[in-house]
């Protein structure tokens, strides 16, 4: 194991009493608690962590939180719970952890890959737009090659064992960011009264503040760090404040609802993770208000091999100094054009590391700054700028030069310490459509009122000192709740006010604007050269920004790039759309809750458990399990089909129908909703009647079928079919809601109310007698298409006498919660009479048998109730939905397709549904005419042959002809047109 | 007819060549125009669907005194935002002949557009979860052989084989019971196929010309005199509209009524991961489908937003729907980031196929109500309307998309088989 060799002596918040080991790339390292990855590898001198997107060059750490472009690793080798692409500046050690090291082979240290760095010349932007486009060169032998290398990480390869949560708050103020200007806006906010939520992405309140000393400030007389404890300590005592850490603001969508990543369980070793505690939340934030405290990004500087490991930005390096107690460098150089960077260097200095110049472009730098560089004895180069860094694999010394290109000097180094200057952190703000405008003194784009909603605190809001920027929170705080700011801080700092000039221009060579995708200047100038000159081509052409950090720290360089490319300003050149999340979120914190049994619940009938008993298959129709046939044993799956279909016809058999969607219409206009929905004409349907009804799209299609009662002059109960109740219910009150306002009716969903178990069959009418206590069962006098109120065993029953078989039915329903003992009852009462349950299957063939649809199998929205023969069902006297559609001359068509049966020559073959119905009796070679398609097919027992439906065009007028059924691989099969109704055209049965 | 491009072209020699030159000697792919005073034709929308109209135009009809006008910049409207999902094994006859057609051209479209369009045919699945949905698949599977469009049907266990990281356990919600598969299905890099469609019109003399508004359409008499824009007015006797989401608003400027609406629509990208999805899964039931690009991101997509809006944004809810329905075909993807997520506006057709079609107005065509599905179509579509819009007569391939249908009736009805129709 090595020593950690950069650590210092001392300082950081970490601790030195727990020590942890943790693996890179294969090797054992130490460090600390409090570490991060990155921080604990530079402790280590480790500075290669991973190898680029496109030129495998190698690249360490740049910065030191979630702007973070190229110090990506894979976490874990466990093929369940590994994680690809992981910001090791983020990543909070803990012992035990290993990370892998990405897009390299064989190793970090050797990549082969790194021969396209070789070829570079040829590989410039877009290249592959040029090339492979046809045979020989074929792409999709290129595109394996090219897939292979790209991608960066790896998924894992195995479920994820982990749990997920959301979280649903409501708030006044919402905060994002917990820096001191967020913390400042949040006890403004606070002191109202109102609910506060606060959101800080780090393990730690604080932000900026703790990549400085702890006492490089004093607030309100307090040290920095001091000042903090007390504030979160404030902060914390006052119960309408949350206070989130690890949590990280991702979208803002809206009216102000945003969304919050809670890491809550990835920061520790695995056997302290809590089972019982999700690995991540979700939090759905809707705030009144939004401040926005996500404090600045720092922009790096572009110069030739400004990619290599070593260079790293002031802020990170002044955070790796005093958060983490590591010095990544022996010997700096440090690179600026503004005021904040020197602050890096005399904290280096401080420190123990040498600074070899204090390069700043600007010619006269502040002369308190100049002052102080004189008095801890560092060199100066104003007026001039790093042009290149040097070293084959990581940095070994900067070349300074002037502005002018004179005074070139080779400087040995480490350390390339970066700063082009710190612009907003406004990337949510920007995806929230708040507007963003160009400040030409922050050299930066900063983000705009939007009315009310969104306020700005700290850095996120353009102001760089300390003094302003929490003055700004404070008002940000007190005016997001609706008051003015009573507490505005007291700052001392150094006194050095923030400055700066336009960053430098690169002087040639490898330029590197987007580090994790390879983009270099010359890329983005060869797209403007190729006429890609708008951001948004030039970004697409060349993949600017596309990488997983979004272009945090590469959008602003290449902004500036292509608009010095085109001679325009960067305002001009605009900057290419920000889009959620701001950093990558798990997809399971995403989903939540709603995976696995949860994920659309499955649904069970009151009577579920009875079925299980018997042994039944189910099968899913919408969401509800639903028995299919009930097998006994040794039986087959079709030997019990038969059975219960015979049964039903024969003696007496019984079907859960609870799962059919049963909707209450209820109003003075119910009657009058129903003839407009309905084809059919319901005016004068009497109270205890029941009516068969056919629903239409607006172009006349049928949509779905069934039965509804009139319980009352201005109550309905309405049925429809299983899989189509939640949309007829909600395509229902879209009319109510849209088209006919006027209308006085209300709708209520009572599927799971009822409980419904349908007995059928000639014993039947016995089997209810013995059932009702006070129902009249005889089929004379409780006639078909009537519904009756009473009693079994002194539960409420309704009974509807409708039929989906064409046997003497009676359709039970009591409230649910009798469901189980009702079907129990039946089952015990009927088996006298030789009832058989029988499921979905048993009800699709007997319903066939008898010719009536199912509406969605033997309808799929291009079949008009005429096409059905249903034209009885189509009323002439009101209008209804569709009504205009189905006079058009195509939808009165008689050559359209129509439902009609078939029936095979050979009746022992049972057709396959689906199956594509063609004129002639074999296919042609090339494209052969479909006539139809069949839509439903058994073997019927009760006929002792095969029956089925099928839509085929002009068929009603064919009845008799022969058509043939196409197979693949095998002769097409012959049938005859036929009637629907099988049971009046084979059966000897009425 | 026939006409062929003259542009510099592309190749591995001129990339070496100017790799050693330091690739100095490119040009432009295509010429930023401003617009002239006048046209033969002047197409609204610079699309995928747009560009290629007026590529077939100047080859296959030799009108090359042609503009393509786009509002903002070139291809970033659906065709930028699209998931690119190729497919043509459509239930209808009339639907299969257009997408058949489209992926006729895809095949050959890189060479002879000289532009690496990355067409990738790695096949294309869609999953059936219940019988009912069994039944359906297997029936668009019987059409498309007869039909001669690739397609076959997969058990679960050729599913897997074909795809395998999908969970095809019975152990859940919508266990995969089978799928269909076409082979020659894929996806594409959809900038490219903006930029190549623009490189070769502009080759051919056609005017691409960029922030360029559209906002009035001057029509005497019923005949369509020119056009109004935010650079000016240009006179033309033919305005070829194919603007997606926006359709009903640009033939609102002649005053017709389309029966169309507009949607948001969503996609998402994961961050980039190694090769693992090999193919496009695509399911119904779920309500989500997924590829891998080429860069390793995923690309997941769902259905529209149900509500009518211009605004290109959506709700998150549907966002958390598409990944909670992705996670149950693929549980071991819940560990990967969502990365980026965005919406367009599609425009969608009753009977969720598209128009092609004259209208009342003499010289005004409409192209649009591609809904979720059009990218796919792209060379298709603008094939067949360039067809349209030179000889004022459609084709047969286009001709079931007119506009009258939706008073006849004759409705290409796609939406039972197809109600994810990407
Ligand atoms: C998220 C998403 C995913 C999708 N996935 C798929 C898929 O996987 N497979 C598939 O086949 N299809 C898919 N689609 C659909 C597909 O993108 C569209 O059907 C297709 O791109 C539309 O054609 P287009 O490319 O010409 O449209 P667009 O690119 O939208 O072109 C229309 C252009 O018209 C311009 N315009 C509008 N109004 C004016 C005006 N007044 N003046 C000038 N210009 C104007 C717009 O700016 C736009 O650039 C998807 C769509 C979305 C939104």
């Amino acid at each position: 194991m090595s020593v950690q060799a950069y650590r210092l002596e001392d300082g950081g918040r970490i601790d030195r009493t727990a020590p942890l080991t943790f693996r890179f790339d294969g090797r054992a390292y130490a460090g600390y608690r409090g570490d991060t990855l990155a921080s604990a590898l530079l402790a280590n001198g480790v500075r290669t962590l991973a190898r680029s997107f496109k030129y495998h060059r190698p690249r360490g750490v740049l910065t030191a939180g979630s702007e973070e472009p190229v110090a990506l690793v894979q976490v874990g080798g466990d093929p369940a719970t590994t994680v690809p692409n992981v910001r090791a500046t983020e990543l909070e050690l803990y012992d035990g952890l290993e990370a892998f090291p990405q897009n390299c082979w064989p190793s970090l240290g050797r990549d082969v890959g790194v021969v396209n760095d070789a070829l570079a010349r040829f590989l410039p932007a877009g290249f592959y737009y040029k090339t492979f486009m046809g045979p020989p060169l074929n792409w999709m032998r290129f595109e394996g090659a090219i897939r292979a290398a790209a991608g960066m990480g790896r998924s894992p390869t195995a479920p994820d064992p982990d749990r997920y949560e959301h979280v649903n708050r409501h708030c006044e103020v919402l905060v994002i960011g917990g820096g001191a200007a967020g913390l400042v806006a949040a006890r403004e906010a606070a002191r109202t009264g109102a609910r506060v939520i606060l959101a800080e992405e780090t393990g730690a309140l604080g932000g900026g503040l703790l990549a400085g000393a702890p006492d490089a400030v004093t607030i309100d007389g307090r040290p920095a760090w001091a000042w903090l404890a007390e504030i979160e300590a404030e902060l914390r005592a006052m119960p309408e404040v949350t206070l989130l850490t690890r949590t990280t603001g991702t979208g803002w969508y809206d009216r102000n609802w945003v969304t919050l990543a809670e890491a809550v369980l990835d920061h520790l070793p695995p056997a302290a993770r809590d089972p019982r505690l999700p690995r991540q939340r979700l939090w759905r934030v809707r705030a009144k208000a939004v401040v926005l405290a996500t404090g600045a990004i720092e922009r790096p500087l572009l110069f030739h091999a400004n990619d290599r490991p070593g260079v790293m930005l002031a802020g990170a390096v002044r955070a790796y100094l005093h958060r983490w107690g590591v010095a990544p460098g022996r010997r700096a150089v440090v690179a600026t054009n503004n005021t904040d960077a020197w602050r890096t260097a005399f904290d280096l200095a401080a420190a123990g590391v040498e600074i070899a110049a204090i390069v700043d472009s600007r010619a006269r730098p502040d002369e308190r700054l100049l002052a102080r560089a004189q008095a801890l004895g560092l060199p100066v180069r104003a007026g001039s700028a790093v042009v290149a860094a040097k070293g084959r694999s990581e940095v070994r010394g900067a070349v300074i030069a002037r502005a002018d290109g004179g005074g070139r000097e080779d400087v040995a180094c480490d350390l390339l310490v970066v700063s082009g200057g710190w612009a907003p952190n406004l990337a949510l703000y920007a995806q929230s459509k708040g507007a963003i405008a160009w400040d030409d003194d922050l050299q930066a784009f900063r983000p705009q009122p939007n009315g009310a909603a969104a306020r700005f605190a700290g850095r996120a809001a353009g102001a760089f000192d300390l003094a302003a920027s929490l003055r700004a929170a404070a008002v940000a705080g007190a005016e997001a709740a609706g008051i003015a700011p009573e507490h505005v801080p007291e700052v001392a700092d150094d006194g050095v006010a923030y400055a700066l000039a336009p960053a430098p221009k690169p002087q040639g060579g490898r330029v590197f604007v987007d580090l994790q995708n390879d983009v270099t200047t010359k890329d983005i100038r060869l797209a403007a050269a190729e006429g890609y000159r708008s951001i948004e081509h030039a970004k697409r052409y060349t993949t600017l920004g596309m990488g997983t950090d979004q272009g945090k720290t590469s959008g602003l360089n290449g902004v500036a790039t292509l608009a010095d490319t085109l001679d325009k300003t960067i305002p001009e050149v605009g900057v290419t759309t920000f889009r959620p999340p701001y950093k990558p979120v798990s997809f399971g914190a995403v989903a939540g809750r709603q995976v696995g049994e949860l994920f659309h619940p499955r649904r069970t009938t009151a009577m579920h458990e009875a079925h299980v008993e018997a042994g039944a298959v189910f099968e899913l129709v919408g969401d509800w399990l639903r028995p299919r046939v009930y097998p006994q044993a040794g039986e087959s799956f079709d030997d019990a089909l038969q059975r219960e279909c015979r049964a039903a016809r024969s003696s007496c058999a019984v079907l859960d129908a609870s799962t059919l969607g049963k909707i209450d219409v209820k109003g003075p206009d119910a009657r009058e909703f129903l003839n407009r929905v309905y084809t059919n004409a319901w005016m004068k349907l009497a109270p205890g009647r029941c009516r068969y009804g056919l629903m239409c799209n607006e172009d006349g299609m049928v949509f779905d079928d069934g039965v509804t009662a009139c319980l009352a002059d201005d109550h309905f109960h309405m049925t429809t079919t299983t899989g189509g109740a939640a949309g007829v219910l909600a395509w229902l009150e879209e009319y109510l809601q849209t088209e006919w306002p006027e209308l006085k009716v209300y709708l209520t969903s009572v599927t799971e109310q009822w409980a419904v178990a349908s007995i059928c069959g000639p014993e039947s009418p016995k089997l209810a007698a013995e059932l009702f206590d006070d129902i009249d069962a005889d089929p004379q006098a409780f006639p078909f298409m009537s519904h009756t109120s009473g009693h079994i065993a002194d539960v409420p029953v309704r009974v509807f006498r409708i039929s989906f078989t064409g046997e003497v039915s009676y359709e039970i329903n009591v409230p649910a919660r009798y469901g189980l003992w009702l079907w129990r009852l039946i089952e015990a009462r009927g088996a006298k009479y030789g009832l058989t349950p029988y499921g979905t299957e048993g009800m699709h063939l007997l319903r066939a048998e008898k010719g009536f649809i199912i509406a969605g199998q033997d309808t799929d929205g291009t079949v008009t109730p005429l096409d059905l023969g249903m034209r009885w069902a189509v009323k002439n006297s009101a209008d209804f939905i569709g009504r205009r559609s189905l006079f058009r001359s195509d939808t009165a068509r008689p050559d359209r397709r129509q439902l009609v049966g078939l029936a095979t020559a050979d009746p022992a073959t049972v057709l396959t549904e689906g199956a594509q119905v063609i004129a002639e009796p074999a296919e042609r070679s090339g494209r052969t005419p479909m006539i139809g398609h069949v839509t439903s097919s058994y073997f019927s027992p009760n006929l002792g042959r095969s029956i089925a439906l099928a839509l085929i065009a002009g068929g009603h007028g064919k009845t008799g002809a022969t058509v043939h059924v196409a197979r693949r691989g095998a002769a097409p099969v012959p049938a005859e047109i036929t009637a629907t109704d099988f049971l009046a055209g084979f059966g000897e049965r009425p | 007819m026939g006409r062929t491009a003259r542009m510099r072209g592309y190749s591995v020699w001129s990339l070496l060549r100017e790799g050693v030159g330091g690739h100095r000697g490119w040009r432009p792919a295509w010429r930023d125009a401003a617009p002239k005073a006048a046209y033969d034709a002047v197409i609204i929308g610079g699309g995928g669907h747009g560009l290629a109209t007026a590529y077939y135009l100047a080859k296959e009809h030799g009108m090359t005194n042609v503009a393509v006008l786009e509002k903002g910049w070139l291809g970033g409207g659906n065709a930028a935002r699209n998931t690119t999902i190729v497919r043509s094994n459509y239930l209808n006859d009339e639907s299969a002949a257009i997408y058949d057609h489209a992926m006729r051209l895809w095949r050959g479209l890189g060479r002879e557009l000289n532009f690496n369009i990355m067409m990738s045919h790695r096949g294309v699945l869609n999953l059936a979860h219940d019988d009912g949905e069994m039944r359906q698949l297997k029936r668009r599977v019987e059409a498309n052989r007869l039909n001669g469009v690739d397609a076959e049907w997969l058990d679960a266990h050729e599913v897997k084989e074909f795809c395998p990281p999908i969970h095809i356990g019975r152990d859940v919600r919508y266990p995969v019971l089978g799928a269909t598969l076409q082979r020659s299905g894929g996806v594409n890099r959809h900038d490219a196929v903006v930029w190549g469609y623009a490189r070769a019109a502009c080759a051919l003399g056609v005017d691409i010309v960029q922030h360029c508004e559209v906002t009035g359409i001057d029509v005497r008499g019923g005949v369509v005199q020119g056009v109004r824009t935010t650079r000016g007015d240009i006179k033309t006797s033919k305005v070829a509209s194919v603007v997606a989401g926006h359709t009903s608003v640009i033939a609102d400027m002649v005053g017709l009524r389309l029966p169309i609406e507009s949607h948001p629509l969503q996609a998402l990208v994961s961050e980039p991961v190694k090769p693992i999805m090999p193919c496009v899964v695509m399911s119904n039931a779920v309500h989500a489908y997924c590829s891998q690009s080429d860069k390793g991101e995923l690309v997941i997509g769902a259905g529209i937003d149900p509500h009518i809006s211009y605004t290109q944004r959506g709700g998150f809810h549907i966002i958390e729907d598409e990944i909670a329905a992705l996670l149950e075909l693929f549980p071991i993807f819940s560990r990967m980031k969502l990365m980026r997520h965005w919406a367009g506006t599609v425009d969608v057709c009753p009977d969720a196929s598209p128009i092609i079609s004259k209208t009342p107005v003499k010289g005004f065509y409409v192209n649009g109500g591609w809904g979720t599905g059009g990218w796919k179509a792209t060379p298709g579509s603008g094939h067949v309307f360039a067809d349209l819009v030179a000889n004022d007569e459609p084709n047969a391939i286009a001709e079931p998309y007119a506009l009258t249908r939706f008073a006849t009736g004759k409705l290409v009805a796609e939406h039972g088989a197809a109600a994810v129709a990407h």
